[in-house]
């Protein structure tokens, strides 16, 4: 109940306040809560949910997952192989140093302006995170445990699954909540630069046609929704990480 | 049988950590080896396992030559809490080695059960490693090895991180495994009462770069207890001995 006041405490503070300020507000680009939030009802209707909000979350998804596979199978096959990892290294540092927004032009030239640009931009942008994290990880696994392991007869593709990805599952998460936050945001702007759908796009549209407490609702909507995938993604992670918590806690108390 | 002969490990650059190393330890027999600190016990024992490749001479087990972890072999670590993975439950880190081996889902649980009533851990098998003591962890890894149903069980100190009570408590639980299964242990320890109540035989080693200083036959009764066995005046000479031993062989190094 008390961690729950904590949680709401805030954002119903700021809301209380965002709503009381702008309450007698004339400006037309910061109109009063009070329309914002009339025509939020207003404008997010089922259709337009649909419409809208669902192909974007079908790519957030699509595109997280992708980035997901791939930062992790590349980064398990880095992080195991010393001579990999020396050559791909200063390629890898020159390729995250690129902001994926900068990629959308040019990755519109040879993937169109569809869903496939869209999900190429998302899994270029959280690709590494995961990646260089899940490198960190692999190469942080103690050695007597990859000792037991072997001595064990438990090799090749096993002792991946069984010792090695566990063991990196910790690190591995932190890469993937930094990717999520990240593709949201990719998501969002490759629906700015061409689309016909999606929730950048639809925020975009009432921005140029005046809308401006629909442009406003959606960007609440946006927030909101951050929101809920991130929570989503601390469910998902504290189950599948109960034992570092656990082991975490013991050590700590000991 | 395991019999090791001239080995040798260097390490780049001129480290010599093992000199010539030659022994043998019977089937069924249970010897311990001792060493001053730094002797080069834990590289012997990673060339014993097939972790570790040896610069000159050979390992065999059971007639045959090891190039890699052998399957008749089981390994206990000095450090339970990193050997064991914290990520599986009890049960899962005793019965993973024999789903390596394909064996059936009835013989595996069957194994798992087994051995960790050996142990003493019946009960626990849904608990993570890291919610039971010290001393309930390197049960569980014991367990672990017995219930691999090796020909040999590897020791690498496996108590000198516990405190001395459960100490005692795995000594007797090691000796009564050993009576019970017939398998060959080889035991190393830098503790030389450990070392006198344990073993059939003990080997010193030297310091490094290693070879074997001496050897004993313990000949105390087969039947042995903390209480009696430790004050018992054969097992205070040959302590006495080995301890002699220990102290030349960490003597000679400084003056040679």
């Amino acid at each position: 109940m008390r961690k729950v006041a904590y949680v709401l405490g805030l954002p119903v503070v700021l809301f209380a306040a965002w709503y009381l300020i702008s309450a007698g507000s004339e400006s037309f680009y910061a109109p009063p809560l009070r329309d914002i939030l009339a025509s939020f009802g207003r404008t997010w209707t089922l259709d337009r949910l649909q419409a809208d909000v669902l192909p974007s979350l079908l790519r957030l998804t699509a595109g997280f997952l992708l980035a997901a596979v791939i930062g992790v199978a590349l980064g398990v096959a880095i992080g195991l192989g010393p001579r990999l990892r020396a050559t791909v290294e200063p390629v890898l540092e020159f390729f995250r140093a690129i902001p994926p927004p900068v990629l959308v032009p040019v990755i519109m030239l040879f993937a169109g302006i569809g869903n496939g640009m869209k999900i190429i931009v998302i899994v270029f942008g959280c690709v590494w995170p995961v990646l260089l994290n899940t490198v960190e990880g692999v190469r942080a696994v103690d050695s007597v445990q990859l000792d037991t392991a072997r001595a064990y007869g438990i090799n090749g593709f096993d002792r991946i699954r069984r010792v090695v990805l566990p063991s990196a599952s910790p690190q591995i998460a932190a890469g993937l909540r930094q990717a999520l936050s990240i593709a949201i945001i990719l998501m969002v702007i490759s629906e700015m630069f061409a689309a016909s759908n999606g929730l950048g796009f639809t925020i975009v549209q009432f921005q140029r046609s005046f809308a401006i407490p629909e442009m406003w609702s959606g960007i609440i909507l946006l927030g909101l929704l951050g929101f809920g995938l991130s929570l989503l993604f601390r469910l998902a992670e504290g189950r599948a990480l109960r034992w570092y918590h656990g082991l975490r806690a013991a050590s700590k108390g000991r | 049988m395991l019999s090791v002969s001239g080995l040798r490990k260097v390490y780049q650059p001129h480290v010599e950590a093992l000199r010539d190393l030659t022994f043998t330890v019977e089937r069924g027999e249970l010897v311990c080896l001792v060493g001053p600190s730094g002797c080069g016990k834990t590289t012997l024992l990673r060339c014993i396992a097939g972790l570790l490749e040896p610069t000159g001479g050979k390992v065999s087990l059971d007639g045959r030559e090891v190039s890699g972890p052998p399957p008749g072999l089981a390994m206990v670590f000095q450090e339970y809490g990193r050997s064991l993975f914290p990520w599986m439950t009890v049960r899962d880190n005793v019965e993973l080695p024999l789903k390596q081996k394909r064996l059936p889902r009835t013989r595996r649980s069957a194994l798992v059960e087994e051995s960790l009533t050996a142990v003493g851990l019946a009960g626990s098998e849904s608990a993570y490693p890291w919610q039971l003591s010290g001393g309930m962890q390197q049960r569980v890894a014991i367990a672990r090895a017995v219930a691999y149903e090796p020909s040999t069980l590897l020791m690498d100190e496996p108590f000198a991180a516990v405190d001395a009570q459960t100490r005692a408590d795995l000594e007797d639980l090691v000796r009564s495994l050993w009576q019970r299964l017939g398998v060959t242990v080889l035991f190393i320890t830098h503790d030389i009462d450990e070392a006198v109540y344990l073993g059939q035989r003990v080997l010193m080693l030297s310091s490094s770069p290693t070879v074997v200083q001496d050897e004993i036959t313990v000949d105390l009764p087969a039947e042995r207890d903390q209480l009696h066995t430790r004050a018992d005046p054969r097992f205070t000479e040959l302590r006495t001995h080995v301890y002699e031993q220990i102290q030349a062989a960490k003597l000679s190094t400084r003056t040679g």
